[in-house]
């Protein structure tokens, strides 16, 4: 759990201080996602830094865990807390085993334990440890030295992953790739995340709750799909978008909406799998003008339809 | 030819002079990287007190050497040392120094900040970030500074003969004054040969200790 209180910086400057973060508050349960979202300067990438104590906090208090983290040393406070920046910041004079390996050296683990940790978090990463494990960072495309980035935050299993724009540097493509293995892991790993983005679609993807910035104001904190349906503002409606309806129907999965039955499929119509998301059931109903589909569960079986009014149930229920 | 004969008349006090000389460069390049490595990383703290005392640094390299050691000799007097091999090493060390800073000081300034940022956020202390990062990312370019050092202060030596230090340039001040082209060119030879043969195992330990995985850079 992390919980920032009236967290507040201001920068001093030539011509007086500047607040670049002001009396924000928000609390993000333990082992959820929260994207912190917003134009370039609005803050969030000093509030993150301040986390990590990057950034002194000029007022306001942070608790990870309960605990008031203006309590504990700075820098025994980062090894405990996983950082993953855009630029990566792999170092070139180390291998990916020993850049994965920096945090567990710093805390003393014995060199067996820290190699087996790094091969685990490849693996787990879908790099190949026998592959990649000796290579510089010099030696690696894009994607593969964010992941290793990833892996090397998440070395020490810190209960808190700060995530600074970390897949901003990678292509369209990759980064979807990347942005679904982060997902699934992290269905595993539960950590609290707390993730930097100036990317709505990647916020609506990845986050729990989705904490939105303005000139250092909080404006609002909520999870996607009652942000998309809810905005607080005038600014959160312009941020988040005029298709916001679409971009909540990518967080809203068949099962959801499902009305069960165990009526067969017409032969040749399209059917639904209950784990996609409603993206598909829109796309499905426009292409082909139906009211309805079949769906079928993860072994192709008949559960149930989805239909054109149910859906606008859940998209009113919000 | 003569020269020739004279060089292998005399090998034993070749020898003997490009021991003194290599002893002179040695001892003040090793003063100059003791104080200049740790001077070249303190003053990336701050830009100010950097660009005074790189200015200062320029300022000496300025200096002809031979007015050095003329302004060497009254202060050192007074202890009794006004000639011969303290000065040369106190000469040859202020020459040392400013590549040896500005070097140190440019590698560890143009790293590139990401590294500084994630190597903080992951929770180094000072000296860790130095000792595992940022020297050893550096070091290419501190013994770059380094090989200049030793080649300048070859040089340095030379003329130090002249306040009796000894080393290879007595053969240029013995030749001149006798006007003997045998010991001239005896000490303009081996003193290019050292110059030369410094700079290329300097070249190789620089490449040496660049850290692997970084060789590929220019």
């Amino acid at each position: 759990m992390i919980r920032l209180d009236n967290l507040t910086k201001v920068f001093a400057t030539g011509q007086g201080g500047v607040a670049s973060v002001s009396g924000v508050t928000l609390e993000v349960p333990a082992g959820a996602t929260c994207v912190l979202l917003g134009p370039s300067g609005c803050g969030k990438t000093t509030t993150l830094r301040m986390i990590n104590r990057l950034v002194a906090p000029t007022s306001g208090k942070i608790y990870i865990d309960g605990k008031d983290t203006d309590t504990v040393d700075p820098v025994a406070l980062r090894r405990t807390i996983g950082y993953v920046i855009q630029q990566i910041g792999l170092f070139p004079n180390m291998t990916v085993a020993q850049n994965i390996g920096v945090v567990p050296t710093l805390l003393g683990w014995d060199a067996g334990r820290t190699r087996k940790r790094a091969e685990e978090l490849l693996a787990m990463l879908a790099l190949d440890p026998v592959e990649f494990m000796q290579r510089y960072p010099g030696e690696l495309s894009g994607g593969q030295a964010q992941r290793v980035g990833v892996a090397r935050a998440l070395a020490a299993d810190p209960p808190v992953l700060l995530m600074d724009e970390p897949f901003g540097a990678v292509d369209p493509v990759n980064r979807e790739v990347i942005q679904d293995e982060f997902l699934r892991m992290q269905k595993s790993l539960r950590k609290t995340v707390l993730f930097v983005s100036h990317d709505i679609d990647e916020a609506v993807k990845m986050a729990d709750f989705i904490a939105i910035f303005r000139a250092g104001k909080l404006e609002q904190f909520a999870p996607p799909d009652e942000m998309l349906a809810r905005p607080a503002n005038e600014f959160v409606a312009g941020f988040v978008g005029t298709d916001r309806t679409l971009k909540r129907l990518r967080r809203i999965h068949v099962a959801e909406v499902m009305i069960a039955s165990d009526a067969q499929a017409v032969d040749g119509a399209p059917v639904v799998r209950t784990t996609d998301d409603l993206r598909r059931v829109a796309a499905l109903f426009l292409e082909h003008g139906v009211d309805s589909l079949a769906c079928v569960d993860e072994g192709g079986r008949a559960v149930g339809r989805v239909t054109r009014d149910g859906v606008a149930a859940r998209l009113r229920a919000a | 030819m003569e020269t020739l004969r004279f060089i292998l008349n005399n090998l034993p006090m070749i020898g003997e002079r490009t021991v003194e000389h290599i002893s002179i460069v040695s001892v003040a390049v090793g003063i100059a990287i003791l104080v200049g490595v740790p001077t070249g990383i303190a003053i990336t703290r701050s830009q100010r007190i950097a660009d005074t005392v790189l200015y200062l640094g320029s300022i000496v390299m300025t200096i002809p050497s031979i007015a050095l050691f003329g302004v060497l000799i009254p202060v050192l007097s007074k202890i009794g040392q006004g000639i011969g091999y303290l000065p040369a090493v106190i000469a040859a060390m202020l020459y040392a120094l400013l590549p040896i800073v500005r070097n140190t000081y440019t590698a560890i300034r143009n790293l590139d900040p990401a590294l500084r940022s994630a190597a903080i956020g992951m929770g180094m202390s000072q000296s860790q970030r130095l000792l595992r990062v940022e020297i050893p990312i550096a070091m290419p370019v501190i013994i770059a500074g380094v090989r200049i050092a030793v080649v300048i202060n070859i040089g340095v030596t030379a003329i130090a003969a002249y306040i009796g230090a000894g080393g290879l340039g007595t053969f240029i001040t013995r030749g001149i004054s006798q006007t003997d082209v045998r010991q001239l060119l005896t000490g303009a030879l081996t003193l290019a040969l050292l110059a030369i043969v410094a700079d290329y195992s300097l070249m190789y330990l620089q490449r040496r200790l660049a850290p692997k995985g970084m060789e590929a850079r220019p």
